[in-house]
């Protein structure tokens, strides 16, 4: 099997034909990942001894029992794990030395729907410590590299989860996107990245960066494979109040459907000066894919886009200096100087702008710019069906590139914040190529249009196929 | 005393609700029969990463139904909110409660020495425990979760409180209240319920206030908070102490110290426990984790359908029908579930021609529970006019001295002679019909 090649499903269809096993597979997975994680540094631990014993179990299984790939649709699919996911027994680090020790004692509940569906947690993946950050650089640990260049970043936060995949140490990568940390990644690395709808996809027992933006998505190396993993994670949770009952979409079901008289939109907010002249033309090619398969391109306006990253950086500083109250220095065995310079600059941006005679000038002024960003992206639903925009305005670039300026640091992430802010779905796929480097591209679309959104990009991607192209560890 | 100084008192009372489980999780709220620490705790009152808090829908009613006890306006949108502040028993760095959107607001409670205004009643969740105790011969503080997002009420008067006793009276009014709508044990020893005081004193001459109500004058630039009290009668004592203290400090020109006061009981004084140079910023926020919360007008009607009838007004008319004292028949009852049981018993009492105002009497003083026991207290046997005036005579042929008081004027002796007579006839016997038949005989 090539590792680099393969997709859940494929992996599903050779499982069923018995072409290898569960266990060929995983035991394939381990060494992959142990002759090349050394350059890329996208685990934190691994968790070979269980997945191991997993995939013995699944062999067995898939002998006694034709149909348990109905009943279990990720059986033997390995998973690799952000690490801001708490992990039954398995250390948990959220990229930081604070809680560098802890092993929770529960698992969160997108694990716990993971695994019932037979996913093989392969290990807890490198990022940037606490989510804080658009280029896996901010961890506590090494930095993750980016398998197309090992002198370029992979894209943050989800850094270690992006490159796992990337160079096929896993199937899927989890991810947390709070303003980009998903989709960014998946731009970087040439893969599929979802940004689910707030409140889609359960956060119990996901370590909160900011509680109102977080949401938990995956990357994955095609859109059939991303479908079919969020056909698996979402859905409203008891343990999560702002899960919404909002019905599961079909999403793999749809894929192949026509997307004949779609409407895109271009927001020409997005489309100005920093933007490389380089993707901005990558991403007018992808659009005549589209409009040769039955879409039709229209400009909008987004016009309060300028204020989002200002908003951004109020209200998600804010949130996070309260999250990150509960390392108070008594528990977990570290005290709160341990914190690295991203996590104690946030603490500080958030405790200023939540402190009183502050709170009504920043965070409520910021919470006010966020309802009309909201309704900039509801009234340009009104024209169109998907806005499409570049996923970053630059190329991966280079490790240490930005680490000293985090205000170019935060512009990384310029295309991508106002979706959180908004809640709204986004979904980076591939729109080619530059210089040997991936370039992402975003689909955006109503609440709860994660159906159409794969149904978009499945047709796109069946046209380009940029999937088949594999990082070649350039510089490593 | 003297009308220079008026106290201005201003109170926070926190309750713990007695509902099946916490506040923010599905462990068991019974944190004082728990047997050993930390055994009801999960990771969400733990504070553990990635737990997420889900809101008691039954906590909330409570709260509710104890607003509109109070007389409170219910806010048809309210929140809950993070209040920060780092403490070992606070595991989230955070305490969920509400900061501008409290479920109730705007209510009052009567006492006997005036009415009290409510300002507020929120809903947040209580703390873990601290226990400072010798471990291995080393001292330790020891961290007890069972407490741990317990859910806790806050009820918080205008400063129109204007004595210490009335304070009391307002802390005993609000007990029985929480008490009768069973929504707690309100255990102060154990901290179930915990009283704060905020008290300053305003020199009223100072304001030349004639007729001014006391509620239109300007409030003192001070106040002391007294924390930590956990019985009415120490409530009094440390406000009546810090009363005096603080005329002394006044008196002498001085401004009393900002600061949160303990009483200690045995030297019966308060201490200095903490001085607040400034407010504390708790840097509130709304917290993301729980969604804003919608009290329609369906919900609000079940609510207030669920609530008995009003504790006052339930005396009120125990009093109208049966001229009973509140002060007597409120001995005798805690829960609405209580007081209608009694309502049936008065009810049944009056059917069978008896006198509430006595079985009340009976069941307070002589401890009956039942209709029946207080029939058979108070039946008397029957016994002829001749049968009785025999042993009269008996009796006072052997008490010649009595006989003699009495002719002398002391009347009260009938008293002894009633008793002597009742024990030599071994029966029960109404007592004035024996009062009668003696001073007959005397005569």
């Amino acid at each position: 099997m090539d590792l680099l090649e393969l997709t859940i499903k494929d992996t599903i269809e050779a499982l069923k034909d018995k072409t290898f096993s569960c266990l060929e597979l995983t035991k394939e997975t381990f060494s992959n990942i142990k002759k090349n994680d050394k350059k890329i540094n996208a685990f934190l631990t691994l968790d070979e001894e269980n997945a191991l014993k997993q995939a013995k179990e699944y062999d067995d299984l898939i002998k006694e029992d034709a149909q348990i790939f109905d009943k279990k649709p990720l059986l033997g699919v390995p998973v690799a794990v952000k690490d801001l996911f708490t992990t039954e027994g398995i250390r948990t680090t959220a990229g930081s030395k604070i809680i560098g020790d802890y092993i929770p004692p529960f698992n969160s509940t997108v694990i716990k729907k993971l695994l019932a569906a037979g996913a093989i947690i392969t290990g807890k993946t490198n990022q940037d410590a606490w989510g804080h950050g658009s280029s896996g650089e901010n961890t506590d640990y090494e930095p993750t590299k980016n398998p197309y260049d090992l002198t370029r970043v992979p894209g943050g936060s989800s850094s270690g989860s992006g490159a796992a995949v990337a160079y096929g140490a896993s199937l899927v990568g989890t991810g947390t996107d709070t303003g980009s940390s998903v989709r960014l990644p998946a731009g970087f690395c040439n893969l599929v990245g979802l940004k689910p709808t707030y409140g889609r996809v359960s956060r119990y027992g996901i370590i909160a960066m900011a509680s109102s933006f977080d949401t938990i998505g995956h990357m994955t190396k095609t859109v059939y494979d991303n479908a079919k993993v969020l056909e698996v994670t979402a859905g409203v949770d008891p343990y999560d109040s702002t899960t919404v009952p909002e019905k599961v979409g079909s999403y793999t079901k749809v894929l192949g459907q026509s997307i004949k008289g779609l409407k895109i939109g271009l927001p020409k907010e997005y489309f100005v000066e920093g933007l490389d002249k380089k993707i901005d033309e990558s991403i007018r090619n992808s659009l005549q894919v589209f409009e040769k398969l039955g879409a039709t391109i229209q400009e909008i306006s987004l016009p309060y886009t300028d204020y989002a990253m200002a908003a951004y950086y109020i209200l998600v500083p804010s949130e996070v200096s309260s999250n990150l109250s509960r390392f108070d220095g008594v528990r977990y065995g570290k005290a709160r100087e341990v914190f690295g310079a991203e996590a104690k600059r946030r603490i500080m941006l958030g405790s200023y702008t939540l402190s009183s005679g502050y709170y009504d000038a920043y965070y409520l002024k910021a919470a006010k710019v966020r309802t009309l960003i909201k309704q900039d992206f509801e009234k340009a639903f009104e024209k169109v069906d998907v806005i499409v925009a570049p996923t970053s305005p630059t190329l991966p670039f280079k490790i240490g590139e930005k680490t000293d300026d985090p205000l170019a640091m935060y512009l990384s992430d310029i295309f991508l914040c106002p979706v959180n802010l908004a809640g709204i779905p986004g979904l980076s796929i591939q729109s080619g190529f530059v210089d040997d480097l991936p370039v992402g591209m975003q689909l955006m679309g109503p609440q709860f249009s994660e159906e159409l959104l794969y149904k978009t990009a499945y047709l796109f991607e069946k046209e380009t196929e940029y999937y088949k192209i594999h990082p070649k560890f350039k510089n490593g | 005393m003297d009308k220079k100084y008026q106290p201005i008192i201003g109170m926070e009372v926190h309750v713990e609700l007695k509902t099946a489980s916490k506040m923010f999780c599905s462990c068991k709220n019974d944190p004082f029969h728990a047997g050993k620490p930390n055994v009801y705790t999960c990771p969400v009152c733990l504070g553990l990463p990635g737990a997420l808090p889900v809101a008691n829908k039954k906590a909330i009613e409570w709260t509710i139904k104890l607003g509109l006890a109070l007389g409170c306006k219910i806010n048809s949108l309210s929140k809950f909110d993070r209040k920060h502040y780092f403490y070992p028993d606070l595991p989230k760095g955070y305490q969920i409660s509400q900061y501008d959107l409290p479920f109730c607001y705007q209510g009052k409670v009567e006492t006997p020495l005036g009415l009290v205004g409510i300002t507020r009643v929120h809903l947040e969740e209580d703390t873990g425990k601290l226990i400072h105790q010798e471990v291995d011969g080393q001292n330790v503080s020891l961290i007890d979760f069972n407490r741990s997002s317990v859910p806790l009420v806050e009820i918080v008067t205008e400063p129109e409180i204007y004595s210490a006793a009335q304070a009391k009276e307002y802390a005993k009014k609000l007990r029985q209240i929480v008490r009768y709508l069973d929504i707690s044990d309100a255990d102060m020893e154990k901290g179930g319920m915990r009283l704060e005081a905020n008290i300053s004193l305003l020199n009223v001459d100072s304001q030349m206030t004639n007729d001014k109500p006391i509620s239109n004058l300007k409030l003192p630039n001070y106040k002391v908070e007294l924390k930590n009290i956990n019985s009415f009668r120490f409530l009094e004592r440390g406000i009546e102490y810090e009363i005096e203290r603080q005329k002394e400090i006044l008196e002498k020109g001085e401004t009393p110290i900002q600061e949160t006061r303990g009483f200690n009981a045995e030297k019966n004084r308060t201490y200095s426990q903490r001085t607040k140079e400034e407010a504390a910023d708790y840097r509130y926020f709304p917290d993301p984790d729980l969604p804003p919360i919608n009290i329609d007008s369906k919900w609000l009607g079940e609510i207030t359908k669920s609530n008995p009838v009003d504790f006052d007004l339930r005396l009120k008319s125990w009093q109208e029908e049966y001229r009973l004292k509140p002060e007597l028949v409120e001995l005798l009852f805690e829960t609405a579930s209580d007081a209608d049981r009694l309502d049936e018993m008065f009810a049944t009492a009056t059917k069978e021609k008896l006198s509430v105002e006595k079985l009340v009497n009976a069941m307070v003083h002589k401890k009956i529970k039942t209709i029946a026991e207080f029939k058979k207290l108070t039946s008397v046997d029957e016994v002829s006019d001749e049968f009785l005036l025999d042993i009269i005579k008996k009796v006072l042929l052997a008490n010649p001295k009595a006989v003699v008081d009495y002719k002398a004027g002391k009347t009260n002796v009938i008293n002894f002679l009633v008793g002597m007579v009742m024990r030599e006839a071994k029966k029960k016997i109404e007592f004035n019909r024996l009062v009668g038949l003696i001073k007959k005989s005397l005569a």
